[in-house]
């Protein structure tokens, strides 16, 4: 904490010293940019006739256009109307909670999204247990019920050269608040026996995406939801019911769940089977993700309109535990500064970080880092990749889930890029 | 739940006596656990045995919920043209959009990883390429294959990577006891606790 309020008076020193420059050089007015000059208050464009549309479910600006994109080198929805991957718009968010309708998606083969009538769905759990029970919907909204807000990651997300966005670099992750019941309380209920190791969770789309997930993480913290931000959950996220297990990987949180079954071995399903390795680094950092954050504005793409003050603002999570701190740099790694978190930092979540900055125009690099309540710190590409060399061989891959330090380059005419190499 | 044998208390010292009493709170904390297996909100009802089979699509590495019949690689390699498996996955097992079925020539006393990525070859289990034919193939036509043609199709594929002769016939006693390659040449992930690192070691 002192820590802290240290850098943030040095801060204000160096701020008042960066205005006192401008103040001396006076080539520039000291309230940054100038506007087009309005000869009279602001008017909007028009007026919104109420319509019935509006009444029952209201709406976005017109002028607010933030869509997602396909992701993963291929169309969603394909000639055939399957989905893959699609990716968020990270570089539009505020707050912490990504919008329902902008949640990133991922599927494992590309599907069609089931349109599932909810008063037909059932969850069936069942195995080694003492009592095997079905659920409808209805039943599981009477069960003691928890809301919490997790993000998913799909651990394809990594950033690439080619990348121009955060969009493309980080948007297959996202955050939610996510209402339901706990896989534990459900487990209890069906009264797990002591020799069950796992459960195998499994979803109703067309391949029937099943995933095997360690009993620990089971009883611990994983979540039957049927709410999201407030509402249903999505169609593209699992309607009526999704697992959700917080902090894994995203393809162990099975979506359109109809099964639980409790198991004492790994299943090596498909899904389990993508994750087949001999190399026990390589399968350990394949699972939970990593301490890991991204600055979304300004991130890539976008364009700073000139020196002068900004809230430089990022997402950081990590799949050990709460967000601790956040970092920046704006020299390319060689300095870093503690970074505020906005709101409360809450386990397995997007945790929001600000940055006061001032930009004195010259070209810069941007980077954060994040480091987690267990821990674990955000490792920059660089060693990442000194990990994954040996003696005779340069890694050019970081291997598992990729959650190395993202920097975004500002040029001098105030466009940034991804500076990847 | 293992409760202490009453003889012990009879036969030790009063020391041990003491013990076994220190320790009676500890039992019935655990004889409340043992009732806590019982459902506690009786909420939802309980599927008939018949239910859960037809359900329970989930093959483990021992094959106990397979379904019984057969299958040949004969069979199989009808059923892989009539089915459509080639239009997608190549005629011969590759070249298709689909993924590859055929492993890659490796040269001889290859490594099993150096197959490439390919089910029928790569998977420890023979269970997982038989769950996988089951539950999501052929695509658009997803669970409508006949027990019968997963055995067969399974057999064809295995056949294709010379994990099986020409002319086996696959149930659901043989299909579990192949000898996949890669049986025991795959590493598990670390056992999972809340609050531990990725990785014992690993600093990032």
């Amino acid at each position: 904490m002192s820590q802290k309020k240290t850098d943030r008076r040095e801060f204000l020193k160096r701020s008042a010293a960066v205005a006192g420059a401008v103040g001396l050089g006076a080539a520039k007015p000291a309230l940054g940019q100038d506007h087009e000059h309005t000869p009279v208050a602001p008017e909007p464009e028009a007026f919104i006739r109420g319509s019935d549309e509006m009444t029952a479910y209201g709406s976005r600006s017109r002028f607010v256009n933030s869509v997602r994109i396909p992701h993963g080198g291929r169309e969603s929805p394909d000639a055939f109307g399957l989905d893959f991957h699609i990716a968020t718009p990270l570089q539009d968010s505020v707050g912490e909670i990504t919008p329902s309708s902008l949640h990133y998606m991922g599927t494992t083969r590309g599907s069609f999204v089931p349109d599932i009538d909810p008063d037909k769905h059932r969850l069936m759990v069942h195995g080694m247990v003492d009592n095997p029970i079905v659920f409808s919907m209805e039943d599981l909204k009477r069960m003691p019920s928890v809301t919490r807000k997790h993000f998913i990651e799909c651990a394809g997300n990594r950033s690439r050269s080619s990348h121009t966005t955060i969009q493309e670099t980080h948007g297959m992750t996202s955050n939610a608040e996510w209402t339901g019941v706990l896989l534990s309380t459900v487990l209890k209920e069906a009264g797990v026996h002591a020799d069950a190791d796992w459960v195998v969770a499994e979803g109703v789309e067309e391949v029937k995406g099943a995933s095997s997930i360690p009993m620990a993480k089971a009883m611990d913290d994983c979540l039957l939801c049927y709410g999201m931000n407030g509402e249903p959950v999505r169609p593209q996220q699992g309607f009526p019911l999704r697992l959700l297990a917080p902090g894994f990987e995203g393809i162990f949180n099975v979506k359109w769940l109809r099964r639980i079954k409790v198991v004492d071995e790994y299943y090596m399903t498909y899904n389990d089977y993508g994750h087949l390795t001999r190399d026990p680094v390589n399968a350990a950092l394949g699972y939970q993700i990593g301490p890991k954050s991204v600055i979304t504005y300004p991130s890539g793409g976008q364009q700073l309109p000139g020196a002068g003050f900004y809230e430089i603002g990022g997402l950081a999570w990590s799949g050990g535990g709460r967000v601790s701190r956040v970092e920046i740099s704006t020299d390319g790694g060689r300095s870093w500064t503690d970074a505020d978190i906005r709101g409360t930092a809450e386990p397995m979540a997007h945790t929001r970080f600000s940055y006061e900055w001032n930009w004195d125009g010259s070209e810069c690099e941007l980077q954060s880092r994040c480091i987690d309540e267990i821990g674990q710190i955000q490792p920059s590409r660089q060693q990442a990749l000194d990990f994954w060399s040996t003696d005779g061989e340069r890694a050019t891959f970081v291997k598992g889930q990729d959650n190395s330090i993202q920097p975004w380059r500002v040029a001098s005419d105030g466009s940034v890029h991804n500076a990847i190499s | 739940m293992r409760l202490a044998k009453p003889s012990t208390i009879k036969r030790g010292t009063a020391l041990r006596a003491l013990r076994t009493l220190l320790l009676l709170p500890l039992l019935v904390i655990g004889l409340v656990s043992v009732q806590a297996q019982s459902p506690t909100y009786g909420v939802g009802r309980t599927p008939t045995e018949n239910e859960i089979r037809l359900w329970d699509i989930a093959i483990g590495p021992r094959g106990e919920e397979l379904p019984a019949g057969s299958g040949s690689v004969d069979m199989g390699s009808e059923l892989y043209l009539s089915k459509g498996c080639a239009g997608c996955h190549g005629t011969t097992g590759s070249g298709g959009m689909a993924p590859r079925l055929i492993k890659r020539d490796a040269g001889p006393n290859a490594d099993p990883w150096d197959y490439g990525r390919v089910l029928p070859i790569r998977s420890p289990y023979a269970t997982t390429v038989w769950d996988f034919i089951n539950r999501a193939m052929p695509l658009g036509a997803e669970g409508t294959l006949t027990a019968d043609e997963v055995y067969s199709l399974t057999a064809y594929l295995f056949f294709l990577n010379d994990v099986v002769e020409d002319g086996t016939e696959l149930n659901e006693k043989t299909l579990p006891q192949i000898q996949m390659p890669n049986r025991s040449n795959w590493v598990q992930v670390p056992d999972w606790l809340p609050g531990q690192p990725r990785l014992e070691g690993y600093p990032y």
